[in-house]
This record gives C-alpha cells, structure tokens and sequence, in this order.
C-alpha cells in the first residue's frame, strides 16, 4: 500500500512540473489562441542560463532571477517580431513558425552550449522525510510547493489587478479592448513574456533531476501538452490538475501495468491527449471556446 | 524578353512537354554511371525520401491537415519490408507494394479519429504518433529485434540486368517506383482529386456544398498520404540495410514538413527540392557544426513560410514562365486549321488537341 | 478600399490615422455596433475597463457606484458575465462602459441595431439624460431616422455615403421632403 501511495507522491511531484510548463502553454493558449510547440525550448535555453550563470560564481538564487528577467524580455521580443507578423493567420504557418523556432532553438542551444549532459544545481536542499512509510523528498514538496504558488500569483495577477484585467479583455475581445484605450499588441507581448518566464521556472525546477542537456525538455512537452489538454488549453487550474493526474497515471502505469514498463510511459500522456481531444476537447476545466477550433 | 507562348495541347506545347520530360529522364537515369557508389547512395536516398515527402505534401499541401507525425509511417513501412524479407523470405519486389498496402490501412485507421481533430490539436495528435511508434517498435522485439533491429541485405539486380552493381540497381527501382508515384500524384492533383483537395483545404463548409464528401475525401488522403510514406520506408530500408528504432527519430518527420515548406507547399515538383534538401544540408552543415543542420533548418523554416510561401517549386515557376508560358485557348476563338470554316462558341474541334 | 479625401479633427486635432488608444485618451469613447462588451467577463469588470486609461482611482470608484445607480439593472446583475445580459441591457451596459471614461465625445454606432422598440426607447432616453446632465456630445449613427430625430439636436444625412442634408433637427423633422423620403409620410 505504501508503495502505491509513494508512486502518487512522486507523481505528484512530476506532474507539478508539466503543471508549470503546461501552465505557459495554458497562457499563451488564452492570450492569442496558438498552441506554442517552443515553449519547452524556450524553457530549455533559459534553464542553460541559468546554468551557465550559476556555474561561473553567480549564486543560485540570483542567477535564477536575471534568468527569468531575461525570458521575460526573450518572451516579448519573440512574440513582437516572430508572431506579431503571422498571428491571426493560417493555423499551419502558426504550426510551421513555432516548430521552426523549437528546431531553431533546440540547435542553437546545441551549438552555444554542445550535446553534452550538465548537471543542475538544485534550488532545494537534498534531504527526505518519511512519512508513515513514505519517503517525501524536500525537493519534491519544493516543487510543488512552487508551483502551487505560481498559480496564486498568476490568480492574484488576473483577478485583482488592472492590467490583468486588461490582458483577459486583450483575449477575449481585441477589438473592443481598444476602444477602452488597451494596448492589445502590448498585452499579447506581455502574455508571451510571462509564459516564457513560467517556462524557464519548470525547466530550473526539472534540470537537476532529470540533468540538463538540449533535450531536456523535449519530453516534458508532450506530457505538459498532455496536461493542459485534459485540463483545458485555457484553463491555469486545469494545467495543474491535469499535470498531477498525468504524473501519478503515469508512475502508476509504469509500475503496475507490465505492457507499459518503462519504455513505453510516453504512451501515457499521448493516449490521454487523444482520449481528451477525441472525447471532449474543452477538458476538464475549459471553455467551449476551445473546442471549437 | 518576351516569353514563348504555347498553347496548351498543341503540338508545339506537346513537343516541348515530350524533350523536358525525356532529357529529365535520360539524365536521371545516366546518373548512377557517372557517380561514384556513395553518391548514388546518396541519389537513392533522396529518390525516396521524395517519395514521402511528396505524401506528406498531399496531406498538408493540397488538404490541408497538418501532420507531424509522417516519420511513423515511414517506419512502418520501412519495418513492413524488414520484417517481411528477413522472417517470411518474402522477394523484394512483392515487400513494396506491401509496406504501401499496410501503411495504407494503418493511415486509414489513423484517419477516423484524425477527422475529428482540427489545426494544432491534429498536429498535437499525430506528434504523439511519431513519438509512439519507435517506442512501441522497441517494445515489440521478437518482432521487430528491438533497439537492435533488423538488416536486410541490398537487393540484387535480377540476371538479365546483371551487369549492374547493387546500388546501382537499387538506384534505378527506386527511380522507377518514384517516377510512377509521382505521375500517379500529378495525374490526381490535376484532376477532380485535386481540386476536391484543395476546395476542402481552403473552405471546408463550402466544399462540402459542392459536394466533396470531406470525410471520405479527408480519409482517403491520409490513406494515400500515408501509402506513400510506407513505400518511401521500404526504399529506404533497402538503401540504409538496416532498420533501428533511432533511424527514425522526431527529427525525421520535422524533417518532411521542413522539405514540403521547402519545396513548395501544394506542388508535385517541390517534394524533389525538398527531398534535396533534408539530405544535403545536413551532410555539408555537419561538417561546419554538428549543430548548424538545426538552426539551418529552423531558420529556413520560418524565413520560407514568411517570405517564400511558394517554395523553391513557386520560385522554379516564376523563373520558367519568364521564358515559357501555357495558355489555354480562349474559347470562341478560330483554330489555325485551313479546314475550319466554323468555330462552335468554347468548344474544340475534332482532331485538335 | 475606397480612399478617403480631407480631415477627421476633434476639438481642432487631427485624429485620423491615430491609433485607437490614442484617441481614446483624448475623451473618445466608442459604443460599436453590435454593443461590443467582453462577454465572458462581468458586468462589474466591462465597467471597470471602460476606465482603463484614467488615473484617479477614487473618481472612478465613484462613477462606478454612480453608474450602477443610472443603470439599476446593471448593479443587479453586477458579478454575471455579460454574455448572459439581454440585447438591451447590454446596450446600457455598452453606454455606461463607454461613460466610465468620462467622454468629452460619445459615439454610437446602430445603437437601435437588433433592439426592440420599447427597449430602444428606453435607451435613447438615457442618452438624452446624459447629453443633459454631463453636456458630453453624442455623436450618433442611426439608421432609424424617426427616432433620431425626435432627441437630437442636429441632424446630418447621408445617402450612399454622400452628405445630402444638415442642419437643426427639429426643423428637418417638420421638413414635409425630409418626411417623405426619411420618415415614411
């Protein structure tokens, strides 16, 4: 039994970090209605940031700060020149431009900081506790803890303050937005911004477990797409619920079901998207606005 | 300078059509003798790598359904033939047709939940597919040996062709096969196929007023797409002689809309150009930096789709209608027969054209 | 596109080319055709948006509870999307978003468009009630001329795009060619 309830802590934990990547896609999604395939390279360049700041003597904590300040920018800029141009477009030249940028990415990533595996330092200490049998790692709850902070914040951001406010109404209705004075081209930039800057937080978060190399990320994107699927591409509580129900199916199914072992855990996230699309698109917490698409 | 005018249909434009395609051709054919082995290799593989891309085209190009899973496919055929040559002695040439026919039904059944799913959701989906398939390959070792996986030796040429070398002989089949996919894909985006396509791709609601039955059309698409794909595999498997799970990475099915967005979204020509290119810059890019092929590629990706929508294929057009242009006979018009004496209002006389 | 000839000025300042949020900031405020709120959101939220661009947040709080107390079926349904609101209280929702800016100059565009008689009515009266009480100028675009007509103060024609009449609007209202051809009598 113990060991049941110690595959769905770790699950917990894992799912927490495809929560805060799906949590990106999630905003970008509501923000401008594409779904941003580059969002876990973009992640995966700032995690090397982040690295390499720490590796040359800057400590931990700053470098983690300049790195999200500068996704934050890489984000806006990305969305101003790479976006602007195309958004509103044809669905496949959206597809095409955000696969060209994680391609771009994946290999300018390789070129400036090569193909080798890296080791992350961790924001957390490497200790456990054990409660009733179960071994709960500090850097798990961290995560999650994380995580579940980030989403109040990003509450707290859209809910009570003006210019979230204006950043849903940039969403939902650009048109009229204007004729209340908001800049929507504005708020789309600082969309892409914030998402950047929730990418590069799971990608520092994820590194030191899973090592840092070009890849990294790769895999956490389909599980992060899986999770904002089955919450809904615009809901931010469906990204975390839908990441820690992937987490645990996934360390579950991996487990106890002999078909899947563990090569074949990626089946996991890839059948949930196609349940989720092929069932009900809007998952569980969406809008109908997505399944219309 | 003023470029020749042709009409279409008339002899001159017949003869014209005759000498481009024959000189093609002779010149295609000649290349293995010309070349060392390791660039009639090279030739092979981008013999068959247009194969697939011109499927892929079919399916994004001209229907507009986004696939980014075609790398699965092509595995499936390249594992068909594997696995049909090295565990049931089948002979080669019977092994083709067959990864067609067996990707055909797995594109086929892909289809019926890939109609449901629009745009990036589509695309979502049949990522997953590219990422499933090596997997499940590895899972299934009795069959498919694993991560290890199966060789097949390279087809020899038959005995009254025996004066050619193995890859020479596998160069020219795989011409064979690839010339008459082509015409078989020329002749449908020419014909009503072809317009239902594109008419599905542009405005579904309205296509499906004209009659086009989307979800027959769009099935059948994917089916052929994915034939096509299978195909292109097992070619592919004879020129590599090995099939492994890593011969057929996520990279490879970004490499095939990175070759259609090269070539030229919805044109036939195009899937050579980027075929042409999926193979070579990664073999010249590979030697500045192991990294150059990605960014290479990215980069072109997004300048293409922003600046060249037409692709290499568009650019080849411009080029040629500066020098040649085919028009059709404005209708009403006389002939230039000495016989006619009547001209009925759009139609054609017997004996023309 | 039809290319345009001559100036669009507001208070002497040429405002043609702007961009919107520009002009916005000069006391513009724009009804659209078709009300244009942001349906998902609240009726609370629609009003607070429509004072984006000011700075004073003690005055907008009070033209806030002013607005729900002009507009009492807005403050019922104040924590509803506004999707859920009916044609006509959209169309006040509309107006007062539009209000919350504190507008030197109100467009509307259709504001009659898919509205019931009465409703309309009832929204041109409170417009009439603020042209009064804040003297903000309406500028109106109305194809329901005999409306119009009765609550304006001036009056301009157009006819496929070409000006064919301007002037008082009680005069033209008793105009009898102006009746004919626009008033159906």
């Amino acid at each position: 039994m113990s060991a049941v309830i110690q595959n769905v802590i770790d699950g917990i934990a894992v799912g927490s970090i495809y929560a805060a990547l799906a949590l990106a896609l999630v905003l970008i999604f509501r923000s401008t209605g594409i779904v941003n395939f580059a969002q876990g390279e973009m992640a995966m360049v700032s995690t090397f940031l982040a690295w390499g700041l720490a590796t040359s003597g800057v400590p931990l904590a700053l470098a983690l700060l300049i790195t999200l300040a500068v996704s934050f920018v890489a984000g806006m800029v990305i969305e101003r020149v790479l976006m602007r141009p195309v958004e509103g477009g044809e669905t496949l030249t959206l597809v095409i431009v955000t696969l060209g940028l994680f391609i771009f990415l994946n290999s300018l990533a390789g070129w400036i900081w090569g193909f080798g595996t890296r080791a992350m330092p961790s924001a957390f200490p490497d200790s456990a506790v054990q409660v009733a049998g179960v071994r709960v790692s500090l850097e798990s709850v961290g995560i999650t803890a994380v995580v579940l902070g980030t989403v109040g914040l990003l509450f707290l951001l859209f809910q009570r303050t003006k210019i979230g406010l204006a950043m849903r109404a940039a969403a939902v209705n650009p048109e009229s937005s204007r004729l209340v004075g908001v800049s929507v081209g504005r708020m789309l930039m600082l969309g892409w911004g914030l998402a950047a800057v929730l990418g590069a937080l799971a990608g520092v978060l994820v590194a030191p477990q899973l090592f840092l190399d070009v890849n990294l990320m790769g895999g956490v994107l389909i599980y992060s797409f899986a999770a904002a699927a089955l919450g809904g591409f615009d809901s931010p509580l469906g990204a975390v619920v839908g990441g820690w129900i992937i987490g645990v199916t996934e360390n579950l199914a991996g487990t106890y079901v002999d078909f899947i072992g563990s090569d074949l855990k990626i089946l996991v996230p890839l059948t949930i998207i196609l349940a989720v699309l092929l069932v009900r698109p809007s998952g569980l917490f969406g809008s109908a606005e997505v399944a219309r698409a | 300078m003023t470029p020749l005018r042709l009409e279409r249909g008339s002899s001159r434009h017949l003869a014209v059509r005759l000498i481009g395609w024959g000189a093609l051709l002779v010149v295609l054919v000649s290349l293995p003798f010309f070349n060392q082995s390791y660039t009639v290799g090279q030739l092979t593989y981008v013999l068959a790598y247009a194969i697939a891309v011109l499927g892929l085209n079919l399916l994004v190009g001209y229907s507009g359904q986004i696939s980014l899973g075609h790398g699965a496919f092509f595995a499936i055929g390249a594992y068909t033939a594997a696995v049909l040559i090295d565990k049931a002695g089948v002979p080669y040439l019977v092994a083709i047709p067959a990864a067609g026919l067996v990707t055909l039904v797995a594109g086929l059944v892909f289809a019926v939940p890939a109609l449901r799913l629009r745009g990036p959701y589509l695309a979502l989906v049949t990522l997953g597919l590219a990422l499933a398939v090596p997997a499940l390959i590895k899972r299934f070792e009795g069959l498919t040996g694993g991560t290890q996986g199966l060789t097949i030796s390279a087809p020899s040429a038959p005995g009254w062709l025996g004066f050619l070398e193995d890859d020479q002989f596998l160069y020219l089949l795989t011409l064979v096969v690839a010339v008459a996919l082509f015409v078989l894909a020329a002749n449908l985006v020419r014909g009503q196929v072809g317009r239902a396509l594109i008419a599905l791709r542009d405005n579904e609601i309205a296509a499906e007023t004209m009659g086009v039955n989307l979800a027959r059309t769009k099935a059948a698409t994917f089916g052929v797409s994915s034939a096509y794909a299978g195909v292109a595999g097992a070619m592919y498997a004879f020129a590599l002689g090995i099939v492994a799970p890593e011969a057929f990475p996520l990279a490879l099915s970004f490499g095939f809309l990175a070759a259609i967005v090269v070539g030229g979204l919805a044109t036939v020509s195009g899937a050579v150009f980027g075929a042409l290119f999926i193979v070579y810059v990664p073999v010249y890019a590979g030697d500045v930096n192991e990294a150059l092929t990605g960014v290479i590629y990215g980069a072109t990706l997004i300048i293409f789709i922003y600046l060249l929508p037409g692709g290499i294929a568009g650019l080849g057009r411009g080029l040629v209608r500066r020098v040649l242009v085919i028009e059709d006979r404005p209708p009403g018009t006389a002939t230039r027969s000495p016989t006619a004496t009547h001209t009925p209002a759009g139609g054609r006389l017997a004996g023309e054209g | 596109m039809i290319k345009g000839r001559g100036r669009v000025a507001f208070d002497g300042e040429d405002i043609a080319g702007r961009p919107s949020e520009w002009i916005v900031r000069r006391g513009v405020a724009h009804v659209p055709e078709g009300r244009g709120t942001f349906a998902p959101l609240t009726v609370d939220e629609n009003l607070r948006l429509g004072a984006y661009v000011r700075k004073n947040v003690k005055d907008v709080k009070a033209d806030l509870a002013g607005a729900y107390e002009r507009f009492p079926a807005l403050a019922e349904r104040k924590t509803q999307p506004a999707g859920s609101l009916s044609g006509g209280e959209q169309q006040m929702l509309a107006v007062a978003r539009a209000l919350m800016l504190r507008p030197r100059l109100l467009l509307l565009d259709e504001p009659s468009l898919g509205l019931a008689p009465r409703v309309t009515g009832e929204v041109f009266e409170v417009l009439r009630t603020i042209s009064a009480e804040e003297g903000t100028t309406l500028l109106v675009v109305e194809q329901n001329a005999n409306l119009v007509l009765r609550f304006a103060d001036h009056a301009h024609v157009l006819e496929t795009g070409r000006l064919v009449l301007s002037g008082n609007a009680e005069k033209m209202r008793a105009d009898p060619s102006v009746q004919r051809s626009y008033l159906g009598r």
